[in-house]
């Protein structure tokens, strides 16, 4: 749950509306219920988007969480991807 | 009286009245409210939350839980019961279904729980414990419910339960809960860690315990044998009583063993290890008197993160061991699981035969990335103190060959970084196949050492799965094909002048002691809380009489006459403690 974990903490410390979607359903970044229940593992893909005032700020931070230090994880495969929206 | 055997997690032994705790057994009747009370329902549920969110605070903030996996758990679960969009579906549930605040939070956890149960993931899988733990937090204000009632026991208990949640075992009163009895789990479960830090006995893995018990039971926990023994008669419990005593007062004894050194009555020194899984236990191994780590079992990193473990985890681990132990030998072993076990892989087809499977060694050759990360890890580790690579499962000399080769990729990588480390680092392999044992001499001639892992060469050697309950008493160590082939792989390694330890549980089995010495064992890995007993025998014996026992087992053909021979051997070295 570490990563959920990061990845929630992260989007709740912006102030736009963010969401996380793969191929099936849509999660709000800032909750770890849905989070979780998007159980992304490693490899799948994911759509950012985020709405709001920092949101630019927001999907930069996030693009860096995931895809630079992916989550604190060995460069390997790319945990996910971030798309503008 | 029952006897029930599991597997033993946490050494020691708990006599007491039982406690039985289901936590996956509430049920929560469906009652239908009025609309007019739908805000009072809800209002309950928010307080709920608040409450539950007080109690974990003031849990997380007790001081011996500052341990890292244990304060993990608690702040995601903090996540949870802040998380709106979570209280809001329960609420919403409440506003549609018109129900009562407790079957919406049952209902919806449930959901959740088994939504994440359903994912092909055992990271996720398990995550539903979690859950499960979140909606009895929940539950406990709801039904008001006076706390829990392991919190403010008043006398000694054992837990019996299907299975412990991580805030349960943390609540529990140290001073009264003695030991733990659970259904489900397995070395690596929550109750199995906990049971461990907390240094009271647990078995797991019993099977159906809670519905046929009831809390006037008692309840006999042997954390040393696996063994639950429920109802005993007059008896057993006299026996245990007696057996409990006797290791207390044995264990007491032994610590002034401590600082003397483990040498036989003739003056051979035995060099005693200790087998460890976790960091923190090297220091154990040292407070009991062990001379360095035999076996470091490294699965608990892949296990415990969720995710892929990264060279820096894997270099504070070994770290943190070898600062323990700076001038005495650490073994480092390397990832030695199944491709199953392992968290976020790429899905692999179910095997039908895990055992005989992709694991271990073999999974590190095919999945070079995972494989050269830890040994980055351990080489980088090796300036730090007399650190040892051992590869696990090898079953030919070309699986060897291939992982020195990979080994010193790794070093001419490290080479590119100026990145200091042993060169010379000793790279030694288990012998726990049957096929690596019987061509020990050619792999002799390329290894550093040999490290005996008796618990699978038994079970390859034998095709007895000990775990099977209906062939686990099939399982012996004093089989005469057992003592053979261990008695040629001591042999070659003895001819080839490389190292040789004894790393599987006969290591720690005081019967089995005289034997592997007279076979020509100089050293023994082992669970550290076993060493001063077995630095106790070796201190008993002479080398001659060893010598003289091996060679009477030599000319025995069946298991039950070794047996038989080696444990009178043992009772007359130390009478009455066996």
């Amino acid at each position: 749950m570490r990563p959920a974990m990061q990845f929630v903490d992260l989007a709740g410390s912006f102030k736009s509306d963010i969401s996380v979607s793969n191929e099936m359903t849509t999660a709000d970044a800032k909750s770890i219920m849905q989070m979780t229940m998007l159980a992304a593992t490693c490899g799948s893909k994911l759509r950012v988007r985020a709405k709001g005032r920092d949101a630019r700020d927001a999907l930069a931070a996030i693009r860096e969480l995931v895809e630079e230090r992916l989550f604190g994880e060995p460069p390997g495969e790319k945990a996910a991807s971030v798309q503008k929206g | 009286m029952e006897i029930r055997k599991g597997i033993g997690v946490s050494p020691g032994i708990a006599i007491a009245r039982c406690m039985v705790i289901d936590s996956k057994d509430y049920r929560i009747p469906r009652r239908s409210i009025l609309d007019s009370q739908r805000a009072k329902e809800i209002l309950r549920v928010r307080r709920a939350f608040a409450f539950a969110i007080k109690d974990l605070t003031e849990l997380s903030e007790r001081k011996h839980f500052e341990e890292g996996k244990i304060k993990d758990i608690f702040a995601v679960h903090m996540r949870f019961l802040r998380d709106k969009t979570f209280r809001k579906r329960i609420t919403d549930y409440i506003d549609k279904e018109r129900v009562t605040a407790e079957y919406a939070v049952s209902t919806i956890l449930r959901e959740i729980a088994s939504h994440f149960e359903g994912i092909d993931d055992p990271y996720i899988s398990e995550r539903a414990a979690d859950i499960y733990d979140i909606e009895r937090r929940l539950l406990i204000h709801l039904l008001g419910k006076v706390k829990e009632e392991v919190e403010h026991l008043r006398e000694e208990v054992v837990i019996v339960a299907h299975d412990l949640t991580p805030t349960q075992t943390a609540s529990f009163n140290r001073t009264f809960v003695k030991g733990f009895a659970t259904e489900a789990g397995g070395r690596t479960s929550h109750t199995a860690i906990i049971s461990k830090t907390m240094g009271i006995p647990a078995v797991v893995a019993l099977g159906d315990m809670t519905s046929g018990i009831n809390s006037e039971s008692i309840v006999i926990i042997d954390g040393n044998r696996g063994v639950v023994v429920v109802d005993p008669d007059e008896e057993t419990l006299k026996q245990y009583r007696n057996y409990a005593q006797q290791v207390s007062l044995f264990v007491h004894q032994l610590d002034e063993l401590r600082d003397k050194p483990a040498v036989t009555r003739d003056e051979v020194k035995i060099q005693l290890l200790g087998n460890i899984e976790f960091p923190e236990e090297s220091a154990m191994v040292r407070d009991k008197g062990g001379e360095g780590i035999g076996l470091y079992r490294t699965e608990f990193l892949y296990l415990y993160g969720g995710t892929e473990p990264t060279e820096e985890d894997h270099y504070q681990a070994y770290a943190q061991a070898v600062k323990v132990f700076p001038h005495e030998p650490v073994v480092i072993r390397t990832m030695d699981l199944g491709a199953d076990k392992l968290p976020q892989t790429i899905r692999q087809m179910p095997e039908a035969n895990p055992v005989l499977g992709l694991r271990s060694i073999r999974y590190c050759l095919q999945n070079l990335g995972l494989f050269k990360t830890q040994l980055r890890a351990i080489l980088r580790a090796s300036v730090l103190g007399d650190v040892r690579v051992m590869f696990p499962l090898i079953t030919n000399l070309q699986e060897l060959r291939q992982a020195k080769m990979i080994l010193r990729d790794v070093m001419e990588d490290l080479d590119e970084y100026a990145a200091p480390y042993n060169a010379k680092i000793p790279v030694g392999i288990m012998i726990e196949t049957p096929s690596s044992a019987l061509t020990s001499n050619y792999l002799a001639a390329e290894s550093d050492f040999f490290s005996i892992g008796t618990n699978d060469l038994i079970q390859y050697t034998l095709a007895v799965d000990r775990g099977n309950e209906h062939v686990s008493t099939l399982f012996s160590a004093a089989e005469p094909a057992i003592v053979r082939i261990l008695r040629s792989v001591i042999h070659d390694a003895g001819k080839a002048g490389i190292g040789l330890s004894i790393c599987g549980e006969v290591a720690s089995d005081p019967e089995y002691i005289m034997l592997l010495l007279g076979m020509g064992v100089r050293t023994l890995s082992l669970a550290p809380p076993m060493i001063p007993e077995i630095k106790k025998i070796i201190r008993s014996v002479t080398i001659e009489d060893c010598n003289m026992l091996a060679r009477r087992v030599a000319t025995l053909d069946s298991q039950r006459q070794i047996k038989n021979l080696l444990r009178d051997a043992a009772s007359q070295i130390l009478p009455g403690q066996l």
